[in-house]
């Protein structure tokens, strides 16, 4: 229990620490200063959250590792983040993509963990569900504008939405960890989230004019492990780039 | 969709409850839903708002540099148009 208790804690908190790094190599090379600001600032409200949870996490396992110990000194196949969330930026579209699909889920999945029956964990989903709402506000509507904007904008954006659905289906997968916390009420079953997740994703996905790509398409088991620690060479160089001060210089600090 | 073909906002800011909305700047956008998430991301950013306003900065009417004498001199010389020339009781503090 406690172990699965904290993997699901390292899911968390891997999962919004590798998404806030992808989105801060942004700055300085923002579309347009507004977008820029923007995916600055979901940045850095996934880093407060990750902090919240890897915090979580050193306690629970009780080893004394602090958040930063847990960011800095693992090595990506300790890491236990969504496979989606470590795929490189590409173009903005492919940004715009990637995060719409993460932030209905990541609603979704905080709006359970509200009522989780381990108080500490409803009390973060409690203060990070308000910044997602508005994270999953923003990415539907910049979605739309370049779905239902120019033909070349539709057809771009439609190659994004079918390139990053091969890795929906790990958001939704279960294993004994998962199961072993639901037991128990303390995080919801993934496959529970899917009916709402795909309701309100078609209905953004319909209003931006693209087509939902096929069901089948997020479901190969080749793209899922990141949970278990089976990464892409990905984030092998964002890890790389985020620990390179602390691996060269350990424990500097300013 | 290139830069140039989104439109210019004006942005005003309510900081408190009772006060009025303030002009803090602007920003491109290309509609009034964007402008008013884009106003969020640029100018509420640490903790400044409780209401945003855009307003597309075309259709803002301005006064011209060049009517500023007849619009504006008139004024200078009625000094007796302000509040100045009521003796005011030493009780009321504060005005």
């Amino acid at each position: 229990m406690n172990d699965a208790m904290f993997q699901y804690l390292l899911r968390l908190g891997d999962t919004t620490l590798v998404l806030s790094q992808r989105l801060s190599e942004w700055t300085g090379h923002g579309p347009v200063l507004e977008e820029e600001m923007a995916v600055a600032n979901t940045a850095l409200d996934l880093l407060g959250q990750a902090r919240m949870w890897l915090t979580l996490a050193g306690e629970v396992e009780g080893k004394g590792r602090d958040e930063d110990a847990l960011a800095y000194l693992r090595d990506a196949p300790e890491y236990r983040n969504y496979l989606l969330v470590e795929r490189v930026n590409g173009h903005y579209g492919d940004t715009v993509a990637r995060q719409f699909v993460f932030d209905i889920w990541h609603y979704l999945l905080l709006k359970r963990l509200q009522s989780s029956s381990d108080e500490r964990v409803a009390a973060i989903a409690a203060k990070a569900i308000k910044e997602v709402a508005y994270h999953a506000r923003r990415s539907s509507d910049v979605l739309v504008r370049l779905g239902d904007g120019t033909d070349f904008s539709q057809r771009r954006m439609q190659e994004s939405l079918d390139d990053v659905w091969r890795h929906v289906g790990e958001l939704f997968h279960d294993d004994e960890v998962t199961q072993t916390l639901a037991a128990s009420g303390v995080v919801p079953l993934h496959q529970s989230l899917k009916g709402a997740w795909y309701e309100h994703v078609a209905a953004v996905i319909d209003e931006a004019t693209l087509v939902m790509p096929p069901a089948e398409e997020a479901e190969h088991p080749a793209h899922r492990g990141g949970i278990q620690g089976r990464h892409t060479e990905a984030l092998g160089y964002l890890l790389a780039e985020m620990q390179h001060l602390q691996r060269a210089y350990p424990g500097a600090t300013w | 969709m290139s830069r140039s073909t989104w439109p210019l906002w004006e942005v005003f800011v309510r900081s408190q409850h009772g006060l009025a909305h303030k002009h803090v700047g602007s920003l491109h956008a290309p509609d009034a839903e964007m402008a008013i998430n884009n106003a969020r991301d640029v100018y509420t950013r640490r903790n400044e708002g409780v209401s945003i306003w855009v307003v597309k900065a075309a259709d803002i009417v301005a006064s011209s540099p060049s009517d500023k004498e007849p619009l504006f001199d008139p004024a200078s010389s009625k000094v007796y148009r302000h509040p100045t020339f009521f003796p005011m009781p030493d009780e009321i503090k504060h005005m």
